[in-house]
């Protein structure tokens, strides 16, 4: 396969996986329970993601600058910051303690 | 998110332009695994989901073949499909819209619509704002990084690695104070971490979704009683 066609065929099957979950009939997704485990899945996923961005690398699981970072966003978070200001503060802090380490 | 809560408009903002950075060394590392400047930008325009796009150029650049890259990037978007099984009854969407929204449909769109909740029309706002906001600057980075390529070095050395922890752990925070859902996001968190030691990138997330399945099953069980 030719790498124009990878990134083609790639392309359209992320898509269909998005358009599959629109399309997916509604009396179906609006019961409830549906409704219910499809937040609780959203909520686990984006945790899963917090947590392989803090702590995973191609070295396995690693403590690095991220975890700082992380902990004092979680506290910016806790005092109300707003969300841009937290997200510089956690690349920031970052950047400096692995030019420190 | 605060005590006054920012508008939709200035969280959607923000978090396009923070993802956006992250295009930046999405394009770099593309042009540096192998890609052309267009294969790149097609991957943005048309796949737009970074977790998928970043294991095609991994697995491009591990020298992974070009079969390998496109199952790994297919499996990486399933999670996209169960964002629209949660938002599709929220935007009720014309038909003729659903496939532009269905582009849209990516982690942060969803992130930032689940962070509106209850309220069903900042929901639908949050989305909209947010995959466009998302589509503009990661497009527009992406270009960037691929014409800067190498000269940017790696992108960790600039904290945008902690960056993306951040803007998720921020995303879901409003959540959290439910504390049923910080139960189940701390083991999440815990099970996709202690996973990505054993299987490969992107698998990790999928699976944390049997982790909100059990939780969910409990939850039936404790309501049918």
């Amino acid at each position: 396969m030719s790498l124009w066609a990878g990134v083609l065929i790639a392309s359209g099957l992320v898509y269909s996986w998005k358009l599959l979950g629109h399309l997916v009939p509604e009396r179906f997704v609006t019961s409830p329970a549906v409704r219910s485990l499809a937040a609780l899945v959203t909520v686990s996923m984006l945790a899963g993601l917090v947590g392989i961005q803090t702590f995973a690398s191609t070295d396995g699981i690693v403590l690095d600058a991220r975890v700082p970072a992380l902990a004092v966003a979680a506290l910016l978070f806790y005092l109300r910051v707003p969300f841009i200001v937290v997200v510089i503060a956690a690349a920031l802090i970052a950047s400096l303690l692995k030019l420190l380490l | 998110m605060s005590t006054e809560p920012q508008s939709v408009k200035t969280l959607s903002f923000s978090v396009g332009l923070a993802t956006g950075l992250y295009g930046i060394s999405f394009g770099a590392l593309s042009v540096t695994a192998g890609l052309d400047f267009w294969q790149t930008m097609a991957l943005s325009l048309l796949m737009f989901s970074g977790g998928s796009q970043f294991a095609f150029i991994g697995v491009i650049a591990s020298g992974g073949g070009v079969i390998a890259a496109v199952l790994s990037s297919w499996m990486l978007g399933v999670r996209n499909g169960f964002y629209a099984i949660r938002l599709a009854p929220i935007m009720s969407l014309p038909t003729i819209l659903k496939p532009l929204g269905a582009q849209l449909t990516i982690d942060e769109s969803n992130a930032v619509s689940l962070s509106q909740e209850p309220d069903i029309l900042k929901q639908r706002q949050g989305f909209w704002l947010t995959g466009i906001a998302v589509f503009v600057f990661w497009n527009l980075l992406t270009a960037c990084g691929a014409l800067l390529g190498s000269m940017i070095g790696d992108p960790a050395d600039w904290g945008l690695d902690a960056a993306a922890g951040a803007a998720f752990l921020g995303l879901i925070w409003p959540s959290l104070a439910k504390s049923k859902l910080l139960v189940l996001a701390v083991v999440s968190a815990f099970t996709a971490t202690l996973l990505s030691a054993f299987v490969p990138a992107g698998m990790p997330i999928l699976l944390t979704a049997f982790v909100a399945v059990a939780f969910w099953l409990v939850e039936i069980v404790r309501k049918s009683k």
